[in-house]
């Protein structure tokens, strides 16, 4: 009887063990500051305004393009992961049928690059976020280069970023509110283009 | 005591019935055209030490490890091969476009760069896969190069 018992501690250790090596990794939780809304609202008004135009679909990427963009701006990691998984949704329901099959190839790559991204966006501390922010914004360009836009936006570009190999990003004000520096450099920066 | 035994045997009981669970196996004999060592020209040292460290969840052929074959184990193996192949498949190299190369390539080099890959829960048992400093130089090295011809 007293094997019996000590055999079933054994065996009841090992499975415990086995259970909580399992190897739980990634999934790091980054500060998560108190929420803050002063900045939600800034670059997101066109939700509003709902135009029923040709790029209608590409404008809600946009938005939540933008609220990643105004939350990293705020060191707000919380924010981000959130409007990156709204991302996700709106390039998940983007609509490329008016497109033609070259255009569409590449809408794809794109999408699928950007769906990524943003899916690591709302999962990820915030440097991780912004590294994959940093190759997010390259797509939204290219996207925008393609579908067009009514919306008025800024193409910036932070030249600290990556070890000085600079990084660029959209905004919806001429002001300069640096994405990558956050509150440590928010005016680090240029304008590179305007957009419309 | 008793309710001790108890325990023990519903423990006993699931710890066995769950072994009868069949897990998918991630085992593929074929040569891929796409993989990443038949598109690139990688330097020998990098591509061994990429085959043994990053193939098992990275690729469609695993080198499966004993304990595989026990549950829980399995099922968390399987969860993270998983994951990692939809992340990246060195198998399916030649068949992403440059744009997701390049977004591939950057994220293998900043988490090599941050040690974290392997994962460490990787390298406690496959000692073999930990990179030493030169090795991780390297590599970054040739992902950096791989990176700019792009």
């Amino acid at each position: 009887m007293k094997k019996l018992k000590i055999t079933m501690s054994i065996l009841t250790m090992a499975l415990v063990a086995l259970t909580t090596m399992s190897c739980k990794d990634g999934k790091k939780e980054g500060s998560t500051a108190p929420m803050s809304n002063e900045m939600h609202q800034e670059d997101a008004g066109s939700e509003m305004m709902a135009d029923n135009s040709s790029n209608s679909e590409s404008s809600a990427i946009i938005d939540n393009y933008l609220k990643i963009k105004n939350a990293l701006v705020a060191d707000n990691q919380e924010d981000a992961a959130k409007a990156g998984g709204m991302l996700m949704a709106d390039l998940k329901d983007f609509d490329k049928s008016k497109y033609s099959s070259d255009k569409q190839r590449e809408l794809t790559d794109i999408i699928e690059d950007a769906t990524e991204h943003a899916e690591h966006i709302s999962e990820s501390p915030m440097e991780h976020q912004r590294e994959h922010f940093d190759i997010l914004s390259k797509d939204m360009i290219d996207m925008i280069a393609i579908t067009g836009t009514s919306k008025k936006l800024y193409q910036d570009f932070c030249p600290m970023y990556n070890n000085n190999k600079g990084a660029q990003w959209l905004s919806s004000t001429e002001e300069i509110k640096n994405p990558y520096m956050g509150s440590k450099m928010p005016g680090c920066g240029k304008m590179q283009k305007e957009i419309n | 005591m008793k309710v001790f035994k108890t325990i023990a045997w519903v423990l006993l009981i699931a710890f066995v019935g769950i072994q009868f669970f069949p897990t998918e196996r991630n085992q593929s004999e074929a040569e891929y055209a796409s993989d990443f060592m038949e598109v690139n020209t990688v330097p020998p040292m990098v591509q061994n030490k990429i085959k043994v460290s990053c193939y098992d969840c990275h690729s469609n052929n695993t080198k499966y490890p004993w304990y595989n074959k026990v549950q829980p184990v399995a099922w968390f193996l399987e969860d993270h091969i998983e994951e990692g192949k939809n992340e990246l498949n060195f198998n399916e190299w030649g068949d992403y476009s440059d744009r997701r190369k390049n977004s591939k390539l950057r994220s293998i080099i900043s988490q090599i760069e941050d040690d974290e890959m392997p994962l460490d829960s990787y390298t406690f048992i496959h000692r073999d896969a930990k990179f030493s400093e030169s090795e991780k130089k390297e590599i970054l090295k040739y992902m950096t190069q791989l990176k700019n011809k792009l």
